[in-house]
């Protein structure tokens, strides 16, 4: 037995509009500064002032939003006493808004405590929308909150079934000024979430399809959005990718290249998708070498190679490696700008932290402590894994 | 020989492969904080066992089948029906995924545990490398 869940999702070109059908007595809108300086917020804001509703904007999310951020959000809707929360972003503004929506209903509860073990109570105060404005981080369809400690250099997988958006407005209008570089980290993002999702132990029949269709989206149209960002079919279906992503790793899981990103971005701040996407290839070739068959799988369904076993997964990670390539991202650690000093400086904290993230328990093969410390350092040297 | 569940015997048992595995010793190398697995009747099962298994710093200090919760005290309770906890044991039933869907029922520093999912993989796997003898059939 098991859950899939979804908010509504209002999808392609003026899906904003569908803002003004939702009643809506007062808004928080949960952002970024530079969301706003785009002018994305006041797109939103357009839509509320057709029918007069009150709006307030909490634009103090940073990248990786920490516990202290969210703790000031939910004083700001304690004080406001929103009905609704709307949140414009990519995936820091959305996990920030669910944390504090679930800490203005919940106030009796730590971010920390936010799990999926117990039950919230939630949507007696408020209801969420999310708008993403990247097509990457599927956040505006999964329950999962990301969240650093700023005293431990450490990201917190958290969140709630309870906490997945009520409705999300997946607008391609609001993803097509991304520039180059944040299009194909967060596109990365989106395939790592497909791929993940696909081989991770926790994959369902459910989400097989949104996975392995993401996954075949994002290989043909992420080069083109990158490459020409005006290419409005591609930044449509980019976008539409990430969102099918999110739904299925959202429902299933994701793996051990997630848990090895949030402890690279925790130590080296670099972007999540790019973390990720690095490590995607590392982990796949792993998890190849004993328990390949997910993996080859997706490989066949892709049309990447219709070997099965350890070459299907080698094959697909090639194609990883391929893409990153083809839209300029690092395929190492070292050529992601990491010195090697500070690399090995960090890597007993990386291992442990990657070790201990929420996202490995569903791991295809379970890296002991020095294969997880072994794939750093590989994922660090671009070599390919031999254990 | 096959370990009949729940029983002294088993939980021992699991006591002593925790304690044979380099993996759980690493994963839990800053782990503190008993368990007591509360075993519910079902249609295969009558009565409540209690199992307690001390946990420290990567190695199990001890365990025991015990007449009541009262008779030591844990840090944490996992409680679920006969049936469940078979699936567990058996592999059939991912213990997170058994908690999410509210078939096992953990009290305690929710907090804490979630900051050692490995650890909680490896006892899983220890459990099912216990050769286990099921009442009921």
């Amino acid at each position: 037995m098991w859950t899939f869940v979804s908010p509504r999702i209002v999808f392609g070109e003026d899906a904003l509009t569908e803002l003004s059908a939702i009643p809506i007595r007062r808004a928080l809108i949960i952002t970024d500064r530079t969301i706003c300086q785009l002018g994305l917020v006041d797109r939103v804001t357009e839509q509320l002032d057709r029918f007069g509703t009150e709006w307030q904007v909490f634009d103090a999310v940073q990248p990786d939003p920490d516990v202290p951020t969210v703790l000031a959000g939910a004083d700001v809707a304690r004080s406001f006493e929103p009905d609704w929360f709307i949140a414009v972003g990519g995936g820091s503004p959305i996990d920030a808004a669910k944390a504090i929506w679930v800490l203005y209903e919940r106030p009796d509860l730590q971010p920390a405590e936010i799990n999926p073990f117990i039950d919230l109570g939630l949507r007696k105060r408020a209801r969420l929308i999310t708008i993403p404005t990247t097509s990457g981080t599927g956040a505006d369809v999964t329950w999962a909150i990301v969240l650093t400690d700023p005293g431990e250099k450490r990201k917190m997988g958290l969140g709630n079934r309870e906490n997945v958006a009520d409705v999300a407005l997946v607008d391609p209008a609001m993803a097509v000024g991304m520039p180059p570089r944040l299009t194909a980290d967060t596109g990365l993002d989106a395939l790592t979430h497909a791929i993940e999702g696909f081989t991770c132990t926790w994959r369902t029949d459910l989400t097989d399809g949104l996975c392995a269709n993401a996954a075949a989206e994002v290989l043909e149209c992420l080069p083109r959005a990158v490459g020409d960002g005006t290419d409005i079919e591609a930044r449509t279906r980019m976008h539409h990718a990430a969102t099918s992503a999110g739904l299925g790793f959202g429902n299933a899981m994701a793996s051990i290249a997630h848990a090895m990103g949030h402890a690279l971005g925790a130590a080296f701040a670099l972007p999540h998708g790019r973390a990720v996407g690095l490590c995607l290839p590392y982990t796949l070739e792993f998890i190849g070498r004993e328990t390949p068959g997910r993996a080859a799988l997706l490989a066949s369904r892709l049309g990447i190679s219709s070997s099965p076993g350890e070459p299907g997964a080698r094959a697909l990670a090639a194609a990883v490696r391929n893409l990153a390539e083809a839209v300029g991202n690092p395929t190492s650690l070292a050529d992601a700008g990491i010195a090697k000093d500070v690399f090995e400086d960090a890597l007993d904290k990386l291992t442990d932290d990657a070790e201990n993230d929420t996202q490995m328990i569903t791991a295809a093969r379970s890296p002991s402590t020095d294969e997880l410390r072994a794939l750093f350092a590989t994922a660090y040297e671009g070599n390919a894994v031999s254990f | 020989m096959p370990f009949r569940f729940p029983s002294n015997e088993w939980i021992v048992e699991l006591s002593r492969l925790l304690n044979e595995s380099p993996s759980y010793e690493s994963s839990a190398k800053d782990w503190e904080g008993d368990f007591v697995f509360v075993v519910e009747p079902d249609e295969a099962f009558e009565g409540t066992s209690f199992l307690f298994l001390g946990l420290l710093h990567g190695k199990s200090t001890g365990a025991a089948l015990l007449s009541s919760l009262d008779e030591r005290p844990a840090e944490y309770q996992i409680s679920a029906p006969y049936g469940v906890w078979r699936k567990v044991i058996e592999g059939e039933l991912d213990p997170i995924q058994g908690m999410m869907m509210r078939k096992l029922k953990l009290h305690g520093n929710l907090m804490k545990i979630m900051r050692y999912p490995k650890a909680a993989k490896e006892i899983v796997a220890c459990c099912a490398d216990v050769p286990t003898e099921w009442p009921g059939g």
